[in-house]
């Protein structure tokens, strides 16, 4: 029941977190790229762009950097076996995540916000570039420290029983890292071409400043592409990767309970709950499961009976098979709805290429409504990647049911997770309610401070009223 | 000098940075309703901390973070044992930091007033509870020989702990009254002078009484400890000076107020990271909750790198908004402000 609880609290806590992440590393860097434009072109219009977007990358910000702060004490708080087993490996990538990239990017977040006015434009460019690269590395070290859990490397199991590093470069090279922290990357591109299209598209859709927003559609369209390109094949080595040092996960995302040579692919299944293991698959694609989980026509998957029985020789009784309802429709719902956004930024290419983005009402209405649609990815891709995990909280090393705090009862966490729940609901609101407030009316409060007086030069006056 | 305690050290230095830095922000954070008065006068006031509360809150994620890699022991049990007091901290950080971006996007009274006093009330309820958790790290917790912590959340309200969590709330408000005078101009700046030479008399009174209970809880005897010497003298510097114009030494010793406190109980501490009130053979200390030894050998390359790179671009950070913040002069642009204002974050 305690451990239960601590797990419902730390899927909604990360969850949530994660809404907010990619975001904020997403629109960073397509701020910086605003600028940077405007810097080199002077065009005004970019400087009124960098401005609106910045505005809401920020509040964007706030959020993130609280609720990511829940994460950071959470594993003492309620995984302090967890935490006093593997600290000594998995302790490490966050704290150089804290040294290298948080004070990188809260200073120069600070410098970029207050220093319009007092830093030389092209310091001022470098500040926002510094904070979009203290974004892209604390996700870097984040997905260290998370592949570490789905695939451990670099480590022994010392005298004391716990998880000492032994190589800190294995940490770096770890293939579960190299192609999730692209695939991670890659998501919050997405994610902030789809924000940034979103409201671009609203913009032009009810013809306000239409020669304006036409400019960010065009960029995040222009990164748009070549991310959701590359993306589906990143993703797809991916699954390769895990299907190799996590065959659980991937035969459980097909509902594969037998092993099968070559394999098909389901686009949809009727049942297939917890203890249904006969659904009836629906519109099979021959070969895409053998090419998704080995990159080769013929390749075999192993049965998830198969797997148990394996596992249970090596690992002793228990069941070691995840929860197959949510692995068989997360992958779905993100490869699903991946592949629309693949066609969506398609079309907004040809439109594009044609001079008719204007006035496509179809495609600009899509555009607006595909807003959601990168939170059901990036949220379906975690719950594939650590539902998957199960029931380890470490591959092969520790059971989550084994990880939590002894010390903590489940009063304790009900208390914890009514209060966060709740912050979370008043922080969301207040968060969309800005979002919306500023993505309509943002645009003229941002001109009118463009315009307005800075005060005399040295005067001790500064431009005090940023908050 | 061993691994562990040049860690044991980093982690001192890590708190002490977090509470020098944030404890300002702190201060400000509680008195801005009162030294502001008008709504221009609290923007003012947030807007002295505005470019550094988030770097300078990052010295927690840090000292937080370090704790985890350095000594994952120490973090397991101190973080599990205190658990409502962090849920507590959590939601208080939310309110709080939240409070500084979107305070000023809108301009309904009812929102300002709701978000300043999310900043007040967290302002003193962080400092106040992580107070209370590092005066129970040496005053003791019912740990047992698993070093698992037994007790429930009343057994986290010790005396010392509460003493504690007073002491650095008061020297916060010493440091955001000094702070407040440094950073601005007129009446703000002669409303902070007041309130530093009225917090002076009180913060030298609490810090007394607390560094003589240090004495008791470790023990030591009658001869007060050099750190003590330090803070006690700090803080009548930092009153003293308040009634002058040398506003950045009344800062500079509120800050060496600050980091003799914290000083003080790390140093009380050592070779301790935890005390069990249990049984003094189930203490926590730098030994038995460690992290191998190959692990801190790059931890500590890592910090050796890039700290001082860290150190040298908040201080930029610091000399760049040197300049004092006061209210806009014209009239017009006053009232114009706060719609405009709003945008910049």
């Amino acid at each position: 029941m305690t451990n239960d609880l601590a797990r419902w609290q730390f899927a909604i806590t990360i969850i949530y977190h994660f809404f907010f992440v990619p975001v904020t590393i997403g629109l960073a860097f397509l701020v910086a790229i605003l600028q940077t434009i405007w810097y080199r072109t002077d065009n005004p219009d970019y400087k009124r762009l960098t401005r609106f977007f910045g505005t809401l990358l920020l509040i964007n910000v706030a959020i993130g950097v609280v609720t990511g702060l829940v994460q950071e004490f959470q594993f003492g708080m309620n995984w302090s076996t967890y935490s006093r087993y593997v600290g000594g490996v998995f302790g490490a990538p966050l704290a150089m995540e804290g040294i290298l990239a948080f004070f990188l990017e809260s200073t120069f977040l600070g410098l970029w916000l207050f220093g319009w006015d007092r830093l030389p434009k092209r310091v001022h460019l470098a500040c926002i570039w510094a904070v979009s690269a203290g974004t892209m590395l604390s996700a870097m070290f984040i997905l260290i420290a998370n592949s570490w859990m789905q695939h451990p490397v670099g480590y022994k199991i010392d005298k004391q029983g716990q998880a000492v590093l032994t190589n800190v470069w294995a940490l770096f090279v770890n293939p579960t890292f190299v192609w999730g922290y692209a695939h991670v990357l890659l998501a919050s591109l997405v994610t902030g071409c789809l924000v940034m299209l979103a409201v671009s598209a609203w913009y032009l859709r009810k013809g306000d400043h239409v020669e304006l927003f036409h400019r960010p559609a065009k960029l995040a369209l222009i990164v748009l592409v070549p991310a959701i390109v590359i993306q589906l094949s990143v993703g797809n080595q991916l699954g390769v990767i895990e299907a190799k040092y996590q065959p659980m996960k991937i035969a459980a995302a097909e509902a594969q309970w037998n092993t099968c040579k070559p394999c098909s692919f389901s686009l949809f299944q009727i049942g297939g709950g917890a203890n249904d293991q006969t659904p009836s698959q629906i519109l099979e694609i021959p070969h895409l499961l053998s090419i998704l989980a080995t990159n080769m026509w013929n390749g075999e998957v192993i049965g998830l009976h198969q797997l148990q029985a394996q596992y249970q020789a090596k690992y002793g009784p228990g069941n070691y098979v995840p929860d197959v309802f949510i692995q068989y429709w997360s992958i779905r719902i993100m490869a699903g709805l991946g592949t629309l956004v693949l066609l969506l930024s398609l079309w907004g290419a040809w439109l594009l290429h044609k001079d008719r983005l204007r006035m496509s009402r179809l495609f600009l209405t899509l555009s607006v409504w595909a807003v959601f649609t990168p939170f059901l990815m990036n949220t379906t891709g975690w719950l594939l990647t650590e539902s998957g995990r199960q029931p380890w909280i470490v591959q092969g090393l520790q059971k989550t049911v084994n990880a939590n705090s002894p010390s903590v009862s489940s009063t304790e966490i009900w208390i914890s997770l009514i209060a966060f729940i709740l912050s979370y609901i008043v922080l969301g609101v207040a968060d969309l309610v800005l979002m919306l407030r500023y993505s309509r009316k943002g645009l003229a409060q941002a001109d009118a401070e463009a315009a307005e007086p800075t005060g005399p030069p040295g005067a001790t006056a500064a431009p005090a009223l940023t908050y | 000098m061993q691994l562990h305690t040049i860690w044991f050290v980093i982690i001192t230095v890590l708190w002490i940075g977090f509470f020098v830095l944030e404890g300002f922000d702190f201060g400000v954070g509680a008195l801005h309703q009162y030294i502001g008065k008008t709504e221009v006068g609290r923007r003012v006031c947030i807007n002295t901390i505005g470019p550094w509360w988030d770097g300078n809150e990052v010295w927690l994620v840090v000292a937080g973070a370090s704790l985890f890699a350095a000594f994952p022991g120490w973090y397991a049990t101190m973080f599990s044992a205190l658990y409502l007091a962090l849920v507590l901290i959590l939601v208080a950080l939310f309110g709080r930091g939240v409070s500084f971006e979107w305070r000023g996007k809108r301009d309904d009274p009812r929102w300002l007033a709701g978000w300043s006093w999310a900043l007040t009330i967290g302002s003193i309820l962080i400092p106040l509870l992580f107070g209370v958790a590092l005066g129970d790290l040496l005053h003791g917790l019912p740990i047992n020989s698993q070093h698992n912590f037994t007790g429930t959340f009343f057994s986290l309200l010790t005396g010392y702990g509460l003493m504690t969590g007073v002491t650095l709330v008061v020297l916060c408000l010493l440091h955001g009254a000094t702070f407040l005078a440094l950073r601005t101009t007129g009446e703000i700046r002669a409303r902070s002078h007041r309130v530093a030479r009225s917090i002076g008399p009180l913060a030298l009174l609490v810090n007394l009484a607390w560094c003589i209970w240090t004495l008791v809880e470790i023990g030591g005897g009658t001869v007060p400890q050099p750190t003590q010497i330090f803070g006690v003298t700090a803080v009548i510097f930092a009153w003293r000076l308040a009634t002058t114009d040398n506003d950045a030494w009344a800062f500079i010793a509120s800050g060496f107020a600050i980091a003799a406190a914290i000083g003080q109980i790390f140093i009380a501490l050592y070779p301790n990271v935890m005390v069990s009130s249990t049984n003094h053979a189930y203490n926590l200390t730098v030994n038995n909750s460690a992290a191998g030894h190959y692990g801190l050998v790059v931890m500590t390359v890592v910090a050796v790198l890039f700290f001082p790179i860290v150190l040298l671009y908040q201080g930029w950070s610091f000399h760049v908004f040197r300049r004092r913040v006061s209210a806009p002069p014209e009239p017009e642009t006053q009232s114009a402000a706060p719609g405009a204002a709003a945008t910049q974050t």
